[in-house]
C-alpha cells in the first residue's frame, strides 16, 4: 500500500514537473526576436511534450497571443472585441482577456517552414490520415533527418499502401541528407526516382552536389532521368495551358460570336456585360452567405442562372433603346455601344465603387489534380472548360434544335421571308441580343474565379473576344471554337520562347496576315444572303 | 427680409458673435479670400480605383486643416479635377488648376506617365506638386516634391531582406511599362554588383497590362524554383494584373514558404478585393502599413473612418505620403508667410513633420523625403504584419548609384546650385556626360 502511494506520488510529480517544464518551453516562444523565436520553437518540438503539437499549430495560424503583464502565452479566439484564451498547458478555458492586455506573437516565412517541418515529425502518427499525409509531404519538402526514426516508425504501423509508399519516399529524402550508410543512400535515390516532379529532381541535384562517391553518378543519372519525363510532359502541360486559355476565350467570345457574327451588331459593351455578370456573381455570393451560409460553396451555380438574367435583360433593353435604331450603320453601332460601356462601368464604379471586390472560390473548385504524378491540373481551370463545352453545347442545341433558334436564323439569312412567314423579327432581335448579352454574364461568372471583379474586367477580353470571331469566321458558332482553341494552344506555346508580351504581338500580326488570305476567316459561311 | 450681400455679413458677424459668446473657437477668415488647392486625381477610368481613395484623403486633410484654422488665417478650399486616366487630359487639367484657378499646390498624379506628362506644365506655369506614390527615380523637377519611395527606398531594402533571410535566386516580375522596367534595372545591377548572385540566378519576365493568364508563367516561376536553391519573386506586377497573379499561385500550391512573393504595389486597398487564403506569408515593402501601432496613426485611422463614414475602409501608403506631404506644405507656407511658389519652394527644405509611423520625415534638397522601410507579411485579415524595418530612415536617392546614366548625378535644389541634375564627375549642371 505504502509503495502504491509512493509510485503515485513519484508519477504525479513527474508530471508536475512535465508540465512546469512544458509551460516553460511553451512561454519561451513570445520574448525575443525571429532569431530567439526559432531556438524555441525547435526546443518545444524536441521535447516531445504532448502540448508541443498544438501549440505550434497554433503559433502557426496566428492564433498564440502572450499577456503583457506576466508574459505567460495562450491559444486565443477572436470573440467580439475580446479574446478567448485557453491555457495550453492542459487545454482548459481560461477566461476572456481584452485585446489591449494581450500580444499576438508574431511569425515569419522561416519560422512558419521550421514549424512545419516540426510538425512533420509530430503528427508522424496521427490518427487522422490526411494529417499523416502533410506530415509525410512535409518531411519530403525539407528531407530533415531528425524525422528518419518517427517516419520509420510510422512506416511500419501504416495501413493505407498509398499513404506508406510515400511515406516510404519521405524516408528516402530525409535519407540522403543523413549520415547513413551509402548503400541506404543508394536505395534511396532508387526509391525517389520514382517520384517524377521537379522537387525531387532538385532534391537529387543538391545531393549531387554535396557527396563525389558513386552516389554522386546515381543521383545526377537519377535527377537526369526525371527532368526528361518531366521535358517529355512539357507539351501536354502547355496543350493543357492552351485549352484552359482557349475555354476563357470562348466564353468571353461565344456571346459575341450570336450579336457580332449572327446578327452583324459591333457591339464594344459586350465586355460590360462580362462585367456585370462577374459583379450578380459578387451580389449573389454576398446575399447566400448573409441569409443561407450553408449554401455558400454553391453560391456559383446559383449566380449561373442570375448573371444570365441580369446581363441578358440589359441585353435587350440596350437592343431595345439604342441598337435598333442604329441597323445596318456600323460606325454609328460601334460609337454608340462604346459610349454605353463606359456609361456602364460608371455606373458600376459608382454603385459598388472603384475598388475590386472579392469573390471566395469555393473548396470544390481550389487546389490541383495530379495526373500520372506530372501533370498537375488546377480544379478551377478544369471546371472552368466544362463550363465553357456545356455553354457551347447548350447554344448549339438552342441555335439548331429550337423553334426560337430557328426564328434566329431565319431573320438573320433574310429577314423580308422570315417577316413573310409571320416571325415577329424586331422581338427576335431583341432575344437574340439578349441571348448573346447573357451568354457573356454566364463567361463573367466564370472570370470572377480568375480575375479581378473589377469595373475595368470586360475591357481586358473585349479585343481577344473580337479577334477570335473574326478570326473563327463571323457567323459560325464552330469557327468561333476553333478560333478560340487555335488562338489559345498558339498563344501558349509561343509564350515561353517570345515572352508574354511579343507573343500577344506575334498573335496579332499572325490573324492580321490570315485574314489578309482569308477574309471570311477560318469557317467563312457560303450562300447569297452573305454578302447582304 | 430682403437677401443682401451685406445681409448675409451681419448675419455672419452676429452668428459668430454668438459663437464666441457661447466659448467655441471660431476664426475670422478673411472674406472671400481662400487658398486654393488643387486635387488631380481619377476619379473615372482604370485608375479610379486607386486614385479616389487620395481625393478623400486630400478633402479629409484640408478640412481638418481648416477646423484648425486654416492657414495664414485664409480658408483653404479643395479643387476636385477629375483627370479621367487619360494622360493627355492630366496635363489640360493641371494647366487648369494652375493658371485658371490659381491654386497655391497641387496634389495628384499616380502613375509615372501622368506625371510626366504634367511635369512640363508645372514647370512653365511654376507650380507646386506633390506627388504621393513610389516611382522608378531618374527624375528631379524644381517644381516637384516626391513624397513617395525612390527605388533605394522601397525595393533595394526589400531585397536585402530576402537576401539575409537565404534567397539566391531572383524571379524579377513586372508589368511591362517604365517603373518596373527602371526598377528591375537598377536590382539587376544591385543583385549582380553588390550581391553577387549569378546571371543564372537571376530570372526577368515582363507581362502586358492586365494579364490575366498566369498558368505558364507561375509553371515558369515553379520551374525556376526548383532548381535547390532558395528563390524569392519581386514583383513589380501593377495594379488589376495582381488578383489573377496571386490566385494561380495559390491554385498551383505555391506557397509563401516555399517561394516568397515581395510585391511593391501591394497594398491594403488591393488586397480588400482579393481572397486571402493563399496570400498568406508574401510580403509587401512599403513605408507605411495600417498595422502601425502608435497613437499618430490611430488618430489618423479614427479620423479617416469616420471623415469616409466606412467601418471597414483601410489606409495605405500612398495616403501617408499626401498626410506627409501635405502637411510638410502647410509648415513651409507658414516659415515663408506666403503661398507664393518660390519662397514655398525654398522653405520646405528642410522641413520635418510626423509621419504615421511613429518618427519625423524631412523635406530633403532633392526633393525628396525621409521614410523607414517596412516589410510586412500578408495576413489573412488582409493586414500586414511588420516582420523587418530598417534601423533608421531612408533618403529618397532620385539618381539610382546602380545605373550607368545616373550614377553621377546629384540633385540640389537649395541655392546657389539650384539644379536638378548636377554631375558631380563633370562638376557641371546638366545630366550625364
Amino acid at each position: 500500500m505504502r509503495s502504491l502511494a509512493a509510485i503515485l506520488m513519484l508519477l504525479l510529480m513527474t508530471c508536475g514537473v512535465w508540465a512546469s517544464d512544458a509551460a516553460q518551453l511553451i512561454n519561451a516562444l513570445a520574448p525575443g526576436d525571429f532569431k530567439e523565436r526559432e531556438t524555441a520553437i525547435s526546443a518545444l518540438a524536441a521535447s516531445g511534450a504532448e502540448e508541443a503539437a498544438p501549440v505550434l499549430q497554433a503559433l502557426s495560424g496566428g492564433n498564440l497571443y502572450v499577456r503583457k503583464s506576466d508574459g505567460k502565452v495562450f491559444i486565443a479566439e477572436t470573440r467580439g472585441d475580446a479574446l478567448a484564451l485557453t491555457d495550453p498547458v492542459g487545454m482548459a478555458a481560461a477566461g476572456e482577456g481584452a485585446k489591449a492586455d494581450i500580444e499576438k506573437i508574431k511569425i515569419n516565412n522561416n519560422l512558419r517552414r521550421l514549424i512545419s517541418n516540426a510538425l512533420g515529425g509530430l503528427t508522424m502518427v496521427s490518427t487522422d490520415p490526411a494529417a499523416r499525409r502533410k506530415a509525410a509531404l512535409s518531411v519530403l519538402k525539407s528531407g530533415d533527418p531528425a524525422a528518419l526514426p518517427s517516419l520509420e516508425k510510422a512506416i511500419s504501423d501504416e495501413k493505407d499502401a498509398g499513404l506508406a509508399a510515400l511515406m516510404k519516399q519521405a524516408a528516402a529524402a530525409a535519407t540522403l541528407r543523413s549520415d547513413r550508410s551509402d548503400a541506404e543512400k543508394m536505395a534511396a535515390i532508387g526509391v525517389l526516382k520514382e517520384r517524377t516532379d521537379r522537387d525531387t529532381a532538385a532534391l537529387l541535384t543538391a545531393f549531387a552536389a554535396t557527396t563525389d562517391s558513386g552516389l554522386k553518378d546515381a543521383a545526377t543519372a537519377a535527377a537526369q532521368s526525371i527532368e526528361s519525363t518531366l521535358a517529355r510532359w512539357a507539351a501536354v502541360q502547355n496543350v493543357w495551358y492552351g485549352l484552359s486559355l482557349s475555354s476563357v476565350l470562348l466564353l468571353a467570345a461565344i456571346g459575341l460570336a450570336i450579336t457580332f457574327g449572327v446578327m452583324g451588331v459591333i457591339n464594344m459593351a459586350h465586355g460590360e456585360m462580362v462585367m456585370l455578370g462577374a459583379y450578380t456573381t459578387y451580389v449573389v455570393q454576398g446575399m447566400v452567405a448573409q441569409h443561407a451560409p450553408g449554401l455558400l460553396p454553391y453560391a456559383l451555380l446559383l449566380a449561373v442562372p442570375a448573371a444570365f438574367l441580369v446581363s441578358g435583360s440589359v441585353g435587350v433593353a440596350l437592343e431595345r433603346c439604342v441598337i435598333r435604331f442604329l441597323y445596318g450603320r456600323p460606325l454609328e453601332t460601334l460609337l454608340a455601344t462604346w459610349g454605353v460601356s463606359l456609361v456602364l462601368q460608371q455606373a458600376v464604379r459608382s454603385i459598388f465603387g472603384p475598388t475590386n471586390k472579392e469573390v471566395t472560390t469555393p473548396a470544390w473548385m481550389s487546389g490541383s489534380v495530379d495526373v500520372g504524378g506530372v501533370l498537375s491540373l488546377t480544379m478551377n481551370r478544369i471546371v472552368i472548360l466544362a463550363f465553357a463545352l456545356a455553354v457551347f453545347a447548350g447554344l448549339m442545341m438552342l441555335m439548331k434544335a429550337s423553334t426560337a433558334g430557328l426564328q434566329m436564323r431565319a431573320v438573320t439569312q433574310n429577314r423580308p421571308m422570315a417577316n413573310a412567314m409571320g416571325i415577329r423579327s424586331n422581338w427576335v432581335d431583341a432575344l437574340t441580343f439578349g441571348l448573346g448579352s447573357g451568354i457573356a454574364g454566364l463567361a463573367g461568372v466564370a472570370l470572377s474565379q480568375i480575375d479581378n471583379v473589377s469595373p475595368n474586367l470586360g475591357q481586358s477580353y473585349i479585343i481577344d473576344s473580337f479577334l477570335v470571331v473574326v478570326f473563327g469566321g463571323v457567323g459560325n458558332l464552330w469557327g468561333t471554337l476553333a478560333g478560340a482553341v487555335t488562338l489559345g494552344v498558339a498563344n501558349k506555346f509561343l509564350e515561353p520562347f517570345a515572352g508574354a508580351v511579343l507573343g500577344k504581338i506575334l498573335i496579332l500580326i499572325a490573324v492580321i496576315l490570315f485574314i489578309q488570305k482569308r477574309p471570311r476567316g477560318l469557317f467563312a459561311l457560303k450562300g447569297r444572303w452573305v454578302e447582304a | 427680409m430682403k437677401i443682401t450681400r451685406r445681409g448675409i455679413l451681419k448675419s455672419a458677424v452676429a452668428l459668430s458673435a454668438v459663437a464666441a459668446a457661447a466659448g467655441l473657437p471660431t476664426y475670422a477668415f478673411a472674406e472671400g479670400e481662400t487658398i486654393k488647392v488643387g486635387i488631380l486625381h481619377s476619379l473615372s477610368g482604370t485608375m479610379a480605383i486607386s486614385e479616389t481613395t487620395l481625393k478623400d484623403v486630400m478633402l479629409m486633410l484640408i478640412e481638418q486643416q481648416n477646423a484648425k484654422g486654416g492657414l495664414l488665417g485664409k480658408k483653404l478650399e479643395a479643387v476636385v479635377v477629375d483627370p479621367a486616366s487619360d494622360w493627355p487630359l492630366f496635363a489640360e487639367k493641371a494647366r487648369q488648376l494652375i493658371s485658371a484657378d490659381k491654386c497655391a499646390a497641387v496634389f495628384g498624379c499616380w502613375t509615372s506617365v501622368s506625371r510626366k506628362s504634367v511635369l512640363p506644365v508645372f514647370e512653365e506655369l511654376n507650380g507646386l506638386l506633390f506627388y504621393p506614390v513610389q516611382y522608378e527615380g531618374e527624375e528631379s523637377s524644381k517644381n516637384v516634391f516626391y513624397t513617395g519611395a525612390a527605388p533605394n527606398q522601397q525595393a533595394i531594402p526589400a531585397v536585402d531582406y530576402l537576401a539575409n533571410e537565404g534567397v539566391q535566386r531572383w524571379v524579377l516580375a513586372g508589368t511591362d511599362y517604365v517603373y518596373p522596367r527602371t526598377t528591375n534595372k537598377i536590382l539587376e545591377t544591385y543583385l549582380k554588383d553588390v550581391l553577387k548572385v549569378a546571371p543564372d540566378d537571376i530570372m526577368i519576365n515582363y507581362t502586358p497590362f492586365g494579364h490575366s493568364d498566369w498558368q505558364s508563367i507561375v509553371a515558369d516561376i515553379k520551374k525556376f524554383g526548383s532548381a535547390g536553391k532558395k528563390t524569392a519573386v519581386v514583383s513589380t506586377i501593377n495594379g488589376d494584373a495582381n488578383v489573377p497573379f496571386y490566385k494561380e499561385l495559390g491554385q498551383q500550391g505555391v506557397a509563401a514558404t516555399d517561394i516568397p512573393v515581395v510585391a511593391f504595389s501591394v497594398g491594403e486597398e488591393e488586397l480588400a478585393g482579393i481572397d486571402k487564403g493563399p496570400l498568406v506569408g508574401h510580403l509587401a515593402a512599403w513605408n507605411y502599413f495600417m498595422s502601425i501601432e502608435n497613437p499618430t496613426n490611430a488618430d489618423f485611422i479614427k479620423s479617416w473612418k469616420t471623415f469616409i463614414k466606412d467601418d471597414k475602409r483601410v489606409t495605405n501608403d500612398p495616403m501617408e505620403a499626401h498626410f506627409i506631404g501635405f502637411n510638410m506644405w502647410v509648415e513651409a507656407v507658414k516659415k515663408a508667410g506666403t503661398t507664393d511658389t518660390d519662397p514655398v519652394a525654398d522653405a520646405i527644405i528642410g522641413v520635418a513633420v510626423p509621419n504615421l509611423s511613429g518618427g519625423y520625415s524631412t523635406m530633403m534638397p532633392n526633393h525628396h523625403i525621409t521614410k523607414p522601410v517596412l516589410i510586412g507579411e500578408i495576413q489573412e485579415s488582409g493586414q500586414f504584419e511588420i516582420v523587418w524595418q530598417t534601423p533608421g530612415l531612408v533618403v529618397g536617392d532620385e539618381w539610382s548609384d546602380f545605373l550607368p546614366d545616373s550614377k553621377d548625378l546629384i540633385s540640389d535644389w537649395r541655392k546657389p546650385l539650384s539644379c536638378g541634375n548636377f554631375n558631380v564627375a563633370t562638376g557641371k549642371c546638366g545630366g550625364a556626360g
